[in-house]
């Protein structure tokens, strides 16, 4: 247990220690970064639209016994801004992005090809993960903003639909909702959980065990170790928020 | 059974390698109990012994994917335990590694795993000479036409010879072949251990070639050594190794023979 926790502390660590240096992989940086971004996309489209759309309808019926749906975008901006857009993208990425990570440097392991670029004198750490890390620390946070976008276009219709709002008025109440801190936080959050995503699948397949049984433990272990770092992340960046709103 | 001519050009007063009482052990499970070994420039070295005796772990060792726990081992003049980081890089492109299960880059096309090794060590090539070495070992492992082939697609023997000209594109001085006949049919195991002389020729390497595959041994081995129990029992010509009469070496024997 603390040999484990000293291996992942050394990872980690290696991380900061190598992403300075030359020399950088950057095609195999671009290539992870399409993969991570760009590949998501369709899938993650389709599921903040339709979560804007379920969350604002959703939501209706417990600000109409108040006489409050004007309140509505206000409420759905502060919702998906702050949690849903970062948790979403991130739970999806991990599911995505996540367990591909986990399988594929996890088959490399067992099938030597990291013990072979070693011995041709090959950094496999920097060209297998810090070009994934980096990926997913860059490309999380560009797909969480566009998750919020979509979500809350999706919001958008569905208030349009049953209160006729214009989306001038909506992107206005939106905005107006919430503050610097608001975004800022967010930011911070999808930056930490990008970072995650790809250090665990990382990991997980780094050192995974020997035999097929050790590639599907690799990849199902990566996501679900990042989805419950994601939370407990989730749980301390909205404690510390409420510190600093708090002064 | 073909039986290997002895390499005119081994050179028995330069040891490339050199392995003195070389133990390793995982936990409480010891593998490796006091290895003694000399492998002589331009000489093909057959190390034979059952599996899970520890032969990929010896190469593994003198590649320095594993570290022993005590014991000698010096490579090209250099204590393998003892250097840098960056000393261990620029000997590691001196020796080439085949391993067992081929190990190419299933990501990748056969192209851009031969190229892997040279774009990050030889930047002063240009595109041009980069292809025309990509041609020259191709041509080496007779798989010019695969070039632009995915890994998934080729047979095991293809990708042995794929993984063996991806190694011979640095120019090793040292060849550690991990069981390169294992899995394949009786006639590819043919075309492999011509392959493995026929490097040896070109390109004046010295060689260790792990195997239970006694007609391999028999075809490729200047000299051949046994390793039982952790140790080097036996060593010699191939013949000289079973003319014994320990069981277990006899046993080894049979086993390889029964028709
Ligand atoms: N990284 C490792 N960790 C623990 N045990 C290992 C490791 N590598 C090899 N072993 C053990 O060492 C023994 C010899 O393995 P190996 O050298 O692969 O045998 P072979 O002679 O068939 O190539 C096996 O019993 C294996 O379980
Ligand atoms: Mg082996």
């Amino acid at each position: 247990m603390f040999l484990e926790l000293a291996r992942v502390y050394a990872f980690i660590a290696r991380f900061w220690r190598e992403v300075f240096f030359p020399p950088y992989e950057f095609k195999e940086i671009i290539k992870q970064c399409y993969e991570v971004g760009v590949r998501s996309l369709p899938l993650i489209s389709v599921t903040g639209f339709i979560i804007g759309i379920v969350f604002t309808n959703q939501s209706r019926p417990s600000l109409q016994d108040f006489g409050a749906t004007s309140l509505l975008p206000a409420l759905i901006s502060v919702a998906i801004i702050r949690a849903i857009g970062p948790l979403v993208t991130a739970i999806i990425a991990s599911g995505r992005v996540g367990s591909s990570i986990g399988a594929e440097l996890g088959s490399m392991r067992v099938t030597e090809q990291i013990d072979a670029m070693e011995v041709s004198a090959t950094n496999p750490y920097k060209f297998l993960v810090v070009s994934r890390v980096l990926a997913t620390t860059l490309m999380i946070p560009a797909l969480t903003m566009y998750t919020t976008l979509v979500s809350l276009l999706g919001g958008y219709l569905n208030v349009h639909q049953f209160e006729q709002t214009t989306i001038v008025t909506f992107f206005y109440q939106v905005f107006d909702a919430i503050t610097f801190l608001d975004i800022i936080a967010s930011s911070v959050k999808s930056v930490l959980f990008g970072f995650t995503i790809g250090m665990v699948g990382c990991y997980k397949g780094y050192y995974s065990s020997k035999g097929t049984e050790g590639v599907g433990k690799a990849a199902n272990t990566s996501v679900v170790t990042a989805m419950f770092l994601l939370f407990v992340e989730e749980l301390i960046v909205m404690q510390v928020i409420n510190a600093i709103r708090g002064i | 059974m073909l039986e290997k001519v002895r390499n005119p050009n081994i050179d028995t007063s330069k040891k490339v390698i050199y392995i003195r009482g070389l133990r390793k052990a995982f936990d409480e499970n010891v593998i490796l109990k006091g290895v003694d070994l000399d492998l002589y420039k331009g000489e093909n070295l057959v190390v034979l012994g059952r599996s899970g005796t520890g032969k990929s772990v010896l190469i593994k060792i003198i590649s320095g994917l594993l570290s022993a726990d005590t014991g000698e081992v010096n490579v090209l003049g250099q204590d393998v335990c003892c250097i840098t980081r960056k000393e261990l890089d620029a000997l590691r492109l001196k020796i080439g590694f085949s391993f067992q299960n081929s190990a190419l880059y299933d990501s990748m096309t056969v192209k851009e795993n031969l190229e892997f090794p040279l774009v990050r060590h030889s930047k002063h090539m240009t595109e041009q000479e980069r292809d025309k070495l990509i041609d020259t070992v191709l041509d080496a492992v007779g798989l010019r036409q695969s070039i632009n082939q995915m890994p998934a697609e080729l047979s095991g023997g293809q990708r042995k010879r794929i993984g063996i000209a991806r190694t011979l594109i640095l120019r090793p001085e040292i060849m550690l072949y991990d069981e390169p006949t294992a899995g394949l049919d009786p006639i590819t195991c043919i075309e492999i251990n011509n392959l493995i002389n026929e490097v040896q020729e070109r390109f004046n390497t010295s060689s260790i070639i792990i195997t239970h595959d006694l007609t391999c041994a028999r075809a490729v081995g200047d000299r051949v050594a046994m390793l039982l129990d952790g140790e080097f029992k036996r060593e010699g010509t191939f013949d000289e190794v079973f003319d014994t009469n320990d069981k277990r070496v006899q046993a080894f024997y049979n086993y390889n023979f029964i028709d």
